[in-house]
């Protein structure tokens, strides 16, 4: 398993080539076959990592490199300790989990992008596919990293590269704005995360998550009797960090907006990977976590005050990326949710079959829109199953698996982390419960939207609609295979996915969960007294919640298929719910005015304070010492030059007698000399 | 002190640049060609030969290297004294590394007075490698001064539309501050002798001066006003986004990438370990000013509509975290603080060419003017990018290091200083993005954008050492921070005992350490890292 | 024949001296100037010679040496100022030469 910082580093390659050689000079299928030759060959050696791991006894294993930071003394909380971060990689079962679901479902994503992006012009597409890579470069460091800090380098990086691929379109306004404010928003979790990094390192003296889990396992959990202590706030930074790249309260404003990108972009990184990493820091932090009940509770209740507001949110929207947005929020809310109430490894469950199913509808609605000529409104689609059979099967099983219907993953994944929060708090699981049911109903919404009823989009063949493409379009049509048959793919995991997880209620064994379970604890901590089955409650919240599914269904299949003027109704009836949800509880609106406009108003008075006072202060002094200085001038000229002068003035008067003599012509002296010579030459010669 | 009597290499570095200045002189000024090709040989030059510093440079051994010393002015006990440590090795490099690219830049920049401004441009080097060389006080000072002169003129004559006020602005403010220090060094020069009897100006005889804490208040105080000046701090910083906006390119790059860091030398060179008690005093007061300047240098910045001088404020801010990161005294802090010089004489440097280039082909500054410049200039903004994202400290990049050293450094001194500066992590993305989607996003709204040239090679050869060190920092800054541990330790010893016993403490990695209890795998793969430098 | 005693020397030289005082003080011709101060040159040589021949010390003469070589660097560098301020004035006349006067 010692190649496995090999694993990041065949996509950067490969986005190194793209980058650096591929705009000026690759074709388009160069391009994409460099950049998907990369992912295949990580997940190939992901696979081998993976089943080595399985194969090792110890589970754990961590490969240092070279060093990055060398050792610094600094102070600790235990006296002086040493700073210290090498470039190290970590193996263990929920890395390798990640390890997998980020390089196969990359790997398919890369294949979709393939035909996805054909339409864009030849290095366009070479830098499309050297940020897709870079960007699993820096999200395998993410989730290999075996230390804070090397974690904190693929987190910024994923960031950057969110960045750079939500505004793809850079001529686009809209793109490059909702780039900026992913990147923005994100460092301002990123603010806290690296704030608790440093509190990591001050009170363990050490970034490395073993070190620091066994450190803290030492220590007493801080209940609400021990107090708000330090292993608390580090949770409580680490967790808003979390918010920020995994589209939480208050910082989940950016997801929405982040559509603007290509839709495979928003299938890899806003739906199955980066926007996880959140969870997955949680999760890999578990020991923290549970040492700060305090801080679990704020998260379970932001996870889940997250997945309702963004689920009624999406209840209303009628761009089909927005909808699946609003529920990506959602369903990363129940997953914080999970490890709120302490089952990180239902979150790690959820996760993946998460990523699964949501890559899959993103993927989906990507083939629609393709279909449709880059159409995202879902009043402008409909009927577009007879035009699309395959995007239509597979989005299906998308849909049903993200409402929780048996068998397929979504179901297994979702009640796993419904009962472990109904054990934890009854109000909290009935909030969950609600909005399943409201999943159900957008998502079917959705879905009849789309592929029912009679087709309201443009007329084929519009001359104006070639944008830039080139050529004519020719009506909604089935996409490309290289784009199909990724769906298929994915469509198989989203069924199968959840068999790993079985309960035992449901006479399963949950594999997933004692596979993770070394990661969310200490090495030689006694097991966790395994909870005392209810099957009874199991069953009965399995079968109300598969209910409240159904029903969900059956809703939205009476609204938009039997009639579809309800809807309608309903929007009317409801006109105040109605607008408050359209325009997203107007949070975006309340940031603009609060801290956007705050920021720039103090940035442009701090300018004028700037020019005003500081710059005025030194040009003040400027004319200070310019003024004193005419001052001094006229002073000097009248006064001090003054006396000179007169004393100048005295002597000219006086010697203008003395004048005369000087006539300046130079046989007159001689002459005068001549006289005095004669003069004395007679008084030697006769005075004497 | 090592490698006396050798070769004297540090005089060899330190008069290149003059040597070409003497060659210029007898240059023909209609030859403009020649001059060019000259200047640019004698920077080639003038920085092979400090290449050698790199090498030779001999990281274990914990005093002056390459020593030279001469009497100078024996009356008054000023010698010719050279000599470096690590962190003055780092700078000499990046001074005549940047000497390459800012005289490489200039050569379509400039068409008149070509040769008076290499003169300058030259004359200029060598004050500031002197300035980093000497180790006579008396000596530092000259170079300090004639620093200015050159500097003067480049902005004075080739600058833009306000140069002449900008200027002398520079020129007056850089004097005042400098008066007060000198009064400083004399203060300090007259109390060595009161106490050994021996007039010198010698800096190594000075850092094991025990000045009592009254003076050294003062004297703190008076070096304070010199180098905050120059660094620059808030509220001494106003002359410099006016220097920056109307000095020439190679100017700003210079003056950016270069000349600030004289005051940060300052402070770690003399104020630091000459005045350890009275710095000790003074870090609340340097904190403060310097977390105002991060971020109300950030939030200037964000108002601007100046290319240059959003630039320009975005130094202001960055100055601070080096700053704060010295004034934490704590190994990490000061590591780091030298780190982020470097670093900001990397990304800065690099903007300021960034906003040359586009000057250069335009001929305005104003932010409004540009847009979409990515479909135009490609390989451009690729660069502009990852410039960018060097400057907001994204990992991988030379920022980073720089940013976390001291952000780590200051936390465990004050909790709170790094909450507020960190914040600067924040705004600075905000600014340095929002410049991004103005001028490269964007469709191409300005018909004079729409046949913008490329970067020509020479352009983007300015750019390829900076591209390489910020990737080389940012991944493996392993080399860099092994040449400055024990310049940094002889600072610690001075101004912080805590850490005076350092190598006990990294060796032994103490039994207090919970950490080091666990996992010995771990350990044993981290082993031969943790081990084998000390 | 009569013996031609110093006292002979000296009255020419004090003749030769004479008029050469006079013709510095009274002419106003740079050129006549400079040849009176020739003139005065010559009666002090004659002088040393006649007294060198008298007390039968060869001093004398030598310095008699050094003064014509004196006088002919003098004159030299005197002609070429003249000639210089002829160019610029187109006058010898030393009362034209004023430019120094108050």
């Amino acid at each position: 398993m010692d190649f496995i910082w090999l694993i990041p580093l065949i996509p950067g390659i490969g986005a190194a080539l793209n980058g650096l050689v591929g705009v000026r000079s690759f074709s388009k299928r160069t391009a994409g076959l460099v950049a998907t030759g990369a992912m295949a060959a990580a997940f190939l050696l992901s696979v081998v990592a993976f089943v080595q791991l399985l194969g090792s006894a110890e589970r754990y294993h961590k490969v240092t490199v070279a060093s990055w930071i060398p050792p610094i003394p600094l102070e600790t909380a235990n006296g002086i300790g040493s700073f210290e971060v090498p470039w190290a990689f970590t193996l263990d079962p929920l890395s390798g989990m990640m390890l997998l679901v980020v390089t196969g479902i990359g790997l398919l994503i890369h294949i979709y992008s393939i035909g996805y992006i054909d339409h864009e012009p030849r290095g366009g597409v070479a830098r499309f596919f050297c940020y897709l890579n870079l960007f699993c470069f820096f999200m395998l460091i993410l989730v290999l990293g075996s230390s804070f800090l090397v974690m904190f380098v693929g987190w910024e990086g994923v960031g950057l590269c969110s960045y750079l691929l939500i505004g793809y379109w850079y001529k686009k306004k809209s793109a490059s704005d909702a780039g900026k404010k992913a990147f923005i928003v994100n460092r301002i979790g990123d603010w806290g995360f690296i704030l608790g990094i440093f509190l990591v390192f001050f009170t363990f003296g050490t970034l490395d998550f073993r070190e620091v889990a066994v450190a803290a396992a030492a220590l007493p959990v801080e209940t609400a009797a021990v107090g708000f202590g330090v292993i608390s706030l580090i949770c409580l930074l680490l967790f808003i960090g979390a918010t920020g790249k995994s589209a939480q309260i208050p910082l989940y404003v950016w997801l929405p907006d982040a559509m603007e990108g290509p839709t495979p972009v928003s299938a890899l990184i806003h739906a199955a990977t980066m926007v996880t990493a959140g969870v997955y820091m949680v999760c890999r932090n578990a020991v923290l976590f549970t040492h700060a009940p305090m801080v679990m509770e704020v998260v379970a209740a932001i996870g889940v005050v997250t997945a309702l507001m963004a689920a009624t949110i999406g209840l209303v929207q009628t761009d089909i990326k927005r909808v699946l947005a609003y529920s990506t929020v959602s369903q990363l809310g129940y997953m914080f949710l999970a490890t709120g109430v302490g089952a990180f490894a239902a979150a790690a469950f959820h996760l993946m079959t998460h990523a699964f199913f949501k890559a899959l509808l993103f993927l989906g609605s990507g083939s629609v829109i393709h279909a449709m000529n880059e159409e995202q409104d879902m009043r402008r689609m409909g009927g577009l199953r007879r035009h699309m059979p395959l995007t239509f099967a597979t989005m299906c099983i998308g849909a049903v698996a993200i409402a929780g219907i048996p068998p397929l993953s979504g179901f297994f994944s979702k009640d796993e982390i419904l009962y472990r929060t109904f054990l934890h708090s009854p109000l909290l699981w009935g909030l969950g419960a609600v909005t399943a049911a409201m999943t159900a109903f957008y998502m079917f919404r959705l879905i009849y939207m789309t592929f029912f009823g009679e087709y309201r989009g443009p007329a084929p063949d519009a001359e104006g609609h070639g944008d830039g493409h080139g050529h004519a379009w020719h009506g909604p049509h089935e996409s490309p295979r290289l784009m199909t048959w990724p769906l298929v793919a994915l469509a198989v995991g989203a069924v199968f996915a959840g068999f790993v997880g079985v309960p035992a209620a449901l006479g399963g064994s949950n594999m997933i969960e004692h596979f993770l379970e070394p990661s969310f604890t200490v090495p030689g901590a006694a097991h966790a007294a395994e909870a005392a089955h209810h099957y009874e409650v199991e069953w009965a919240l399995m079968a109300f919640s598969v209910l409240l599914a159904a029903g969900g269904i059956l809703f939205a299949y009476r609204n938009y298929v039997q009639r579809p003027e309800a809807a309608d109704e309903l929007a009317t009836r409801l006109a105040g719910t109605h607008r408050l949800l359209t325009n997203k509880y107007y949070v975006d609106e309340l940031y603009d005015a609060t801290v956007v406009s705050g920021s720039m108003s103090s940035a442009r008075g701090l300018w004028r304070f700037d020019g005003g006072v500081v710059d005025g202060a030194v040009n003040g002094t400027g004319w200070a010492t310019r003024a004193s200085a005419m001052i001094s001038h006229v002073l000097d000229k009248y006064v001090v030059d003054g006396l000179v002068n007169l004393v100048g003035w005295i002597c000219r008067e006086g010697s203008y007698g003395f004048r005369r003599a000087q006539t300046g012509l130079i046989q007159n002296y001689a002459f005068a000399t001549l006289v005095g010579v004669f003069a004395f030459v007679t008084w030697f010669l006769v005075g004497r | 002190m090592s490698n006396a009597a050798e070769f004297p290499l540090l005089s060899l570095i330190l008069f290149t640049p003059l040597a070409g200045v003497l060659v210029l002189l007898f240059v023909n000024r209609q030859s403009e060609h020649l001059i060019r090709l000259i200047s640019n040989v004698t920077v080639g030059v003038g920085f092979l030969v400090s290449l050698p510093l790199w090498f030779m440079y001999d990281t274990q051994d914990a005093g002056w290297q390459f020593v030279e010393r001469h009497a100078w002015i024996p009356s008054i006990g000023a010698d010719y004294f050279l000599g470096v440590d690590g962190f003055s090795v780092l700078l000499i490099l990046l001074t005549t590394l940047m000497g390459v690219i800012a005289v490489l830049s200039s050569w379509t920049a400039i068409t008149v007075r070509v040769k008076e401004y290499y003169v300058f441009l030259l004359a200029l080097q060598t004050g500031m490698l002197g300035a980093f060389m000497a180790l006579d006080f008396l000596l530092f000072f000259l170079f300090w001064e004639v620093m200015l002169v050159p500097m003067y003129f480049l902005i004075g004559i080739w600058g833009s539309d306000n140069r002449l006020y900008s200027a002398i602005k520079f020129f007056l403010f850089t004097l005042v501050g400098s008066v007060v220090m000198l009064l400083g060094i004399l203060a300090v020069y007259f109390y060595h002798h009161s106490v050994t009897g021996v007039y010198t100006f010698d800096v190594t005889q000075f850092h094991e001066l025990g000045i009592p804490y009254d003076l050294q208040w003062w004297i703190f105080l008076a070096f304070f006003l010199g180098f905050a000046v120059k660094v620059p701090m808030f509220p001494f910083h106003t002359w410099l986004p006016d220097a920056h906006t109307d000095a020439p390119t190679a100017g700003s790059v210079i003056l950016a990438a270069v000349l600030l860091k004289m005051g940060t030398y300052g402070f770690i060179r003399f104020s630091l370990p000459i005045l350890p008690e009275a710095t000790v005093a003074f870090v609340p007061v340097v904190a403060a000013l310097s977390i105002v300047g991060i971020v109300y240098g950030a939030l200037v910045a964000m108002a601007q509509k100046d290319w240059k001088r959003l630039v320009a404020y975005s130094s202001v801010s960055h100055m601070g975290m080096v700053m704060l990161g010295m004034f934490a005294l704590t190994p990490v802090g000061i590591t780091g603080s030298i780190v982020q010089q470097l670093n900001h004489g990397i990304s800065t440097g690099a903007l300021f060419l960034i906003v040359g280039i586009v000057y250069e082909r335009r001929h305005t500054r104003a932010i409004a003017e540009y847009g979409g410049l990515s479909k135009v200039m490609p390989v451009y903004a690729a660069i502009f990018l990852v410039m960018t994202m060097s400057s907001i400290g994204l990992p991988t990049l030379n920022g980073f290091i720089g940013e976390v050293l001291i952000l780590q450094g200051i936390f465990v001194v004050s909790k709170f200083w790094a909450f507020v500066a960190a914040s600067g992590i924040v705004l600075g993305a905000a600014y340095m993005l929002w410049l991004y989607q103005r001028t490269m996003f964007g469709n191409v709204d300005n018909p004079k954008n729409e046949s913008l040239p490329d970067l020509s090679l020479r352009e983007i050869w300015t750019f390829v050492p900076l591209l390489i060190l910020a990737v080389w920092i940012g991944l493996y800054p392993k080399p860099f921070l092994d040449r400055l541990e024990t310049s940094v330790d002889n600072v610690m010893e001075r101004v912080n005992n805590d850490y005076t016993p350092r190598l006990a403490a990294v060796a032994g990695d103490g039994a207090d350490d919970p950490a080091v209890a666990l996992d010995t795998a771990a350990q044993a793969d981290g082993g031969p890292v943790r081990g084998g430098a000390r | 024949m009569l013996e031609i005693t110093p006292l002979h020397y000296s009255v020419l030289s004090a003749a030769l001296f004479m008029i050469g005082v006079i013709g510095v003080l009274v002419r106003r011709n740079i050129i006549i100037i400079f040849m009176s101060i020739e003139l005065i040159l010559n009666a002090v040589n004659i002088n040393l010679v006649a007294l060198s021949d008298q007390l039968q010390n060869l001093i004398g003469q030598v310095f008699v040496v050094f003064v014509i070589a004196v006088a002919a660097a003098e004159a030299a560098v005197g002609l070429g100022i003249i000639i210089a301020f002829y160019r610029n004035k187109e006058t010898v006349n030393i009362d034209e030469m004023s430019l120094m006067r108050w």
